[in-house]
């Protein structure tokens, strides 16, 4: 264990990083899938087309060359937005996952009963208050476990970040590996990740079971 | 008017069919719902053909027909649910075929009442009934709460304001969805089969509530077989079959005298039992 805890705070940061890039991404894949989703099932033919395009380039290449690609694109010699490899895996993770979370989210929307949007119309609630008052509460249920498994590949995605140089914690674990030359610190960050996919697991499990409702 | 026997024949055909030419003076002005001269497809399906009717304001009028006349495609383009493809549907003076209509404005006049309920499952009966009135009246939540409780005590459950829809019966449901329409405090109902998915023992309180409103002077337009409901409180019975309006009267005429072939062949297969 020694040279776990000669490094603690170093792996403590990575760690940290690893938690807000999880969260931070989370937040906006949720954000972005909401959006696009929306814009599928109720923009129309352009809209619907775009959003697929969308989900079908992001799904179908693969997440270390997006990052790769946003690393070089933000870089100050181009759009010059920002060096720190950690904003740059934020932004590709999110947009990446958030492919996933639109498909996820579209197919909540679906499986929602066409009459529940007819019976809030009648009532006089337009589009957008039919869709967030009645129609993505339903659609939100239905689709707790799948989002849930997508979180909990998203916080292993985030390992990918290492590769651009973030110090996220995979990458803090093999800085102090490969300088002890031990397994310790590598066995501790691949327990530093359970830590936090099995709550994740948890958490969805109760979920689902607090938020089912008979139809 | 009526005086020769010819004039009679020109009235009822106008009366069975008054869609060919538009009527040549306007509607009575106490029109409510103005249904003229409406057509409607689906792909190369015609569903209504020149379609003309009116509800005056304070009527009951009752739509029966065989399945797959028309009957609910013929409701649901009074709240524009659907587009019509040619003529005009004007609700309270309201052509919804305007396109500078505020859609929702006119809706929220306008209740419905569906034969599947289409309670929102995730909100509880309160919260069925407040969530319009919330969010399209801006009424505060007292407010909102206020009114749903009086009207759920109206409807007969006062007690199930904090139970989710999937705990009440059919027949709960369906008159906590005619609360919620009524929450919205609408000039006119509209009501889709709203017993036909129910128990024959739940049919009678969804009924009683209706009859209610009904004597309270609401505008309703009822698609519905209940011809004890019609025979009691219809001013008038409109007969529909393959998306035209064959046969229209009061009620008693539909039990005495019936005129048409059609109207006698479904009229016995709906009171035989
Ligand atoms: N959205 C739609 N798309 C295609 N066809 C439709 C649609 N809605 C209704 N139809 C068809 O239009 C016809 C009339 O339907 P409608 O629901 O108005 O009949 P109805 O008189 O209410 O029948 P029922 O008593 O069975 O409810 C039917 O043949 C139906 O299949
Ligand atoms: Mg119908």
């Amino acid at each position: 264990m020694d040279p776990i805890v000669a490094n603690l705070d170093f792996l403590i940061g990575g760690y940290a990083t690893t938690l807000k890039l999880s969260a931070g991404a989370m937040a906006l894949a949720l954000a972005i899938g909401v959006l696009v989703a929306s814009v599928r099932v109720w923009g129309g033919r352009i809209g619907s087309a775009a959003g697929g395009a969308y989900v079908e380039f992001f799904r179908n290449t693969p997440l270390l060359v997006q990052l790769f690609f946003y690393a070089v694109l933000f870089a100050p010699a181009n759009l010059g937005l920002s060096r720190d490899p950690v904003v740059v895996a934020l932004v590709g993770l999110s947009v990446y996952t958030g492919a996933y979370v639109t498909e996820v989210i579209r197919s909540g929307i679906l499986s929602v009963d066409q009459r529940q949007s007819e019976a809030a119309r009648s009532l006089g609630l337009s589009q957008v208050q039919t869709l967030r008052r009645v129609v993505l509460p339903q659609a939100f249920r239905t689709v707790i476990p799948p989002l849930g498994n997508l979180s909990i590949a998203l916080v292993k995605n985030t390992a990918v970040a290492s590769a651009i140089g973030a110090l996220e914690l995979l990458q803090a674990g093999s800085i102090v590996s490969s300088r002890t030359f031990r397994l310790e610190p590598l066995a501790g960050v691949v327990v530093a990740y359970l830590s936090i996919t099995i709550p994740l697991a948890i958490l969805t499990g109760h979920l689902e079971r607090r938020l089912r409702f008979a139809r | 008017m009526l005086g020769n026997p010819e004039d009679k024949a020109a009235a009822a055909a106008a009366a069975a069919r008054p869609a060919g030419a538009r009527p040549a003076s306007p509607p009575a002005a106490g029109a409510m719902i103005d249904v003229r001269d409406v057509s409607k497809s689906f792909g190369s399906l015609r569903v209504l053909k020149n379609v003309s009717m009116q509800v005056d304001r304070g009527q009951v009028v009752v739509v029966i027909g065989p399945s797959g006349s028309g009957k609910s495609t013929l409701l649901r383009c009074v709240n524009r649910l659907e587009t019509v493809d040619s003529g005009e549907v004007v609700v309270d003076g309201r052509s919804l075929s305007d396109p500078k209509l505020n859609v929702n404005a006119v809706r929220r006049e306008i209740g419905v009442v569906f034969q599947s309920f289409n309670l929102f499952p995730h909100l509880t009966v309160l919260s069925n009934l407040t969530l319009a009135p919330m969010n399209v009246l801006k009424l505060d939540r007292a407010a909102a709460e206020e009114r749903a409780r009086r009207l759920l005590e109206k409807v007969g459950i006062p007690d199930k304001a904090d139970a989710l829809p999937t705990q009440l019966s059919g027949g709960q449901q369906q008159r906590v969805a005619i609360a919620r329409a009524l929450c919205m405090e609408p000039r006119i109902m509209l009501f889709d089969e709203p017993t036909s998915a129910l128990d024959p023992e739940m049919i009678k309180e969804v009924l009683d509530v209706m009859r209610d409103l009904a004597r309270e002077g609401m505008t309703m337009m009822v698609v519905s077989h209940e011809m004890g409901f019609a025979r009691e409180v219809a001013d008038r019975v409109i007969f529909m079959d393959q998306g035209e309006i064959v046969e229209t009267g009061t009620p008693e005429h539909f039990f005495s005298e019936p005129e048409h072939e059609r109207t006698k062949r479904f009229l016995g297969t709906i009171l035989r039992h």
